[in-house]
């Protein structure tokens, strides 16, 4: 069917070289019209959508959809290499996107993934004849269509039961990431992408993995770079820099996938047992306070919880004078609530101990005193009422038989 | 031997057509009382969820009104309430012993304040329960009447003190040293503590429950009670009335029925709460203990 050599063929007399460029331009341009034709060959077939292989796999081409695809200008052999000539045989090769992907397909082979999905690369770029580029909203890795790409398979119960995943999906939706890139259609947003990579997807026990607990940090800093330097100065973060495995990262505070707004109700209320789980006597403490009663009341979560007066990200320690709970900077601290707070306000230990009588003799007696007073007064008095009621009852009893 | 057991209360009406009645507590008196149970009620309702933040009971009821918002406010409005009451039961006082002159405030058998006769009584009540002797004869105010009086006025000072120090902490830090201000929680959970668990049980068994006045004695809510009861339960009063011939001064009106039920109606209500804060209170103190 090739028609181009008729093109080139009347050149009996001897030619000068205007006509050679001429030909070899005719020629060169040829090869287009060939290149369509070849798609066009096989879409005389493929076009037919209902069209299926022996094993009922469907091989029909959308031709306009991959016109405009990322790969619309390639020939079709020159994914189905093993197909030359028609007919073609009934199972072809399978298409190795390596050959012109190599880096992403040795990092895919490398990667938690390797293995797992059906077709390592149509798993997330989806149907192979429609891959459009990375920031075309048709794309199944456009950053607002990744948390649905990958929820295709991570929001699935038996497969996150299969490899032991958590089905992080959901949480990740609710989460002020999710929100941000499902509702606000944010592409900074932080999507699945930005925090574990795309092909070279580690598990986070890996420490090359971006999501490893040394690596987090840095990952969260790529977008959260003024948090990240605060960190890095404060006790966390010197103590995670100097590989102490025990001090928190920002998952450890935030979570991973279920990442709140932190002046959000939610948030301040469930804050505190985390930094509880390390600072156990502080907790214990802190609950004796009248700020820990009102903040465990529903609706009310203004009251100061461990970060207020702590801070956040660059916590520092009492002694040094940069801390917000450095004596110089307490009236500033507790004024931020506290608005008339004065020197003898802030002498109030928010962590005193009432049962060590070491650190706080004064609150300790206190304590002794009013518990004394309080179990003498009622042990007393409930013995003589508890004498006194079987006392009149046998009294009342007798009286009753005696009428 | 009197006998208080069989003692017939306000509102059995088959003797109250025919009995007297005697006049034991004024109209302030038990206006006094009232809002100092209501007051008293409504702090230990919005308190103790603060005592106990961590219950789960305490949180629920905490959101159901609404919050620590609402809690907090309605916890300070009772005080303020209660501080009222105080602050002119002081007034009522002073009056009596500065303008009217009156005698027998700080002794005596109409005075609140303990004397050796308290103590006798005491030893010899006990006595009585265990079988080593009979039962003491009381006048206008026994011993643990008087202690019940001490004991909320003592509790007032404190918890009342105690809670102004904290809500009014930055005023209060001018003259109380920095412990103090943690020493002022320990002490206002722990005496109100006390005062919850007495009066919920203690001073409501021994006043409302116990046989003789069970299932509650109506006079502190009519003011009245009946001559039988009066001469039982205060007999030494009765017969120093009786032989000074002032008995006749003290009778009142028979209490008008529907101030009885209504009387009835508060009354059970006020028990029950605190009946119901009692139950909660101990799962509270001995669950998260």
């Amino acid at each position: 069917m090739k028609v181009d050599s008729g093109k080139t063929g009347p050149c009996r007399v001897s030619l000068g070289s205007r006509t050679w460029a001429a030909a070899c331009v005719i020629l060169a341009l040829s090869a287009f019209p060939f290149l369509l034709r070849a798609q066009t060959d096989c879409l005389s077939c493929h076009a037919d959508k209902t069209l299926q292989d022996a094993s009922g796999h469907s091989v029909g081409v959308d031709g306009d959809k991959f016109h405009s695809s990322i790969h619309g200008v390639l020939s079709c052999t020159d994914c189905h290499t093993s197909i030359k000539e028609y007919p073609h045989p009934d199972q072809p090769a399978p298409v190795k996107c390596a050959t012109c992907h190599a880096d992403q397909s040795k990092a895919i082979g490398d990667s938690i993934h390797d293995g797992t999905n059906p077709h390592p690369c149509t798993g997330c770029h989806g149907d192979a004849h429609s891959i459009f580029p990375k920031d075309n909203p048709k794309s199944a890795v456009y950053p607002l269509n990744i948390p649905k790409t990958c929820g295709s398979c991570h929001a699935n119960e038996a497969l996150a039961k299969k490899y032991g995943l958590q089905n992080v999906y959901a949480t990740y939706m609710d989460s002020i990431h999710g929100y941000a890139v499902s509702k606000e259609g944010l592409l900074v947003a932080a999507n699945c992408m930005s925090c574990h990579g795309s092909h070279n997807i580690l598990s986070h026990k890996d420490e090359k993995s971006t999501t490893s607990r040394v690596n987090i940090p840095n990952t969260c800093g790529t977008c959260h770079g003024g948090v990240k330097d605060e960190y890095a100065a404060g006790v966390h973060g010197k103590a995670v820099a100097d590989g102490n495995t025990k001090a928190p990262v920002c998952s450890d505070c935030h979570t991973a996938h279920a990442i709140l707004q932190p002046t959000e109700a939610t948030f301040r209320m469930q804050s505190t047992p985390i930094c509880g789980s390390c600072h156990k006597d502080q907790l214990a403490t802190y609950r004796d306070t009248f700020h820990s009663q009102l903040g465990l009341l529903g609706g009310y979560v203004e009251t100061a919880r461990c970060w207020d007066c702590h801070g956040a990200h660059g916590i520092l320690p009492a002694s040094d004078p940069a801390s917000p709970v450095n004596k110089a900077n307490l009236i500033k601290t507790c004024g931020r609530c506290h608005k008339d707070a004065n020197a003898s306000f802030v002498q109030y230990q928010p962590h005193a101990n009432p049962h060590n009588r070491k650190l706080n003799p004064a609150l300790y007696y206190v304590r002794l005193f009013m518990n004394m007073l309080l179990w003498g007064t009622l042990s007393f008095f409930t013995l003589h009422t508890l004498l006194w009621f079987i006392r009149a009852k046998r009294e009342q009893a007798a009286e009753e038989k005696h009428d | 031997m009197t006998d208080e057991t069989d003692a017939v209360t306000a509102e059995q009406p088959a003797n109250a057509s025919h009995e007297k009645f005697y006049v034991r507590f004024t109209l302030a008196q038990r206006y006094l009382h009232a809002a100092l149970f209501t007051s008293f009620l409504g702090l230990a309702a919005t308190g103790l969820p603060l005592r106990f933040s961590d219950n789960a009971v305490a949180r629920k009821f905490a959101s159901a009104v609404g919050g620590f918002g609402a809690i907090l406010f309605f916890h300070k409005f009772c005080a303020i309430v209660l501080t009222l009451a105080f602050l002119y039961h002081l007034k009522d006082l002073v009056a009596r012993v500065f303008i009217h002159k009156e005698k027998g405030i700080f002794w005596g058998p109409n005075s609140m304040v303990a004397n050796w006769k308290d103590v006798q009584d005491l030893i010899g009540h006990i006595r009585w329960f265990l079988g080593l002797g009979p039962k003491p004869k009381f006048d206008r105010f026994a011993y643990w009447e008087k202690f019940d009086y001490w004991a909320v006025f003592w509790g007032m000072i404190v918890i009342g003190f105690s809670g102004y120090a904290m809500w009014f902490a930055p005023f209060f830090a001018k003259f109380l040293p920095g412990w103090a201000l943690n020493a002022v929680l320990v002490v206002h959970g722990e005496e109100a503590l006390l005062a919850i668990l007495f009066i919920f049980s203690i001073h409501f068994v021994n006043t409302h429950l116990r046989p003789g006045s069970f299932p509650m004695d109506m006079v502190i809510f009519t003011g009245k009670e009946t001559e039988e009861e009066f001469q039982k339960k205060r007999t030494l009063e009765y017969e120093r009335l009786a032989t000074e011939g002032k008995l006749e001064s003290r009778v009142g009106d028979k209490p008008v029925y529907w101030w009885v039920n209504f009387a009835k109606v508060i009354g059970f209500t006020a028990i029950v709460i605190g009946l119901v804060l009692l139950v909660l209170t101990l799962i509270g103190y001995f669950g998260t203990a």
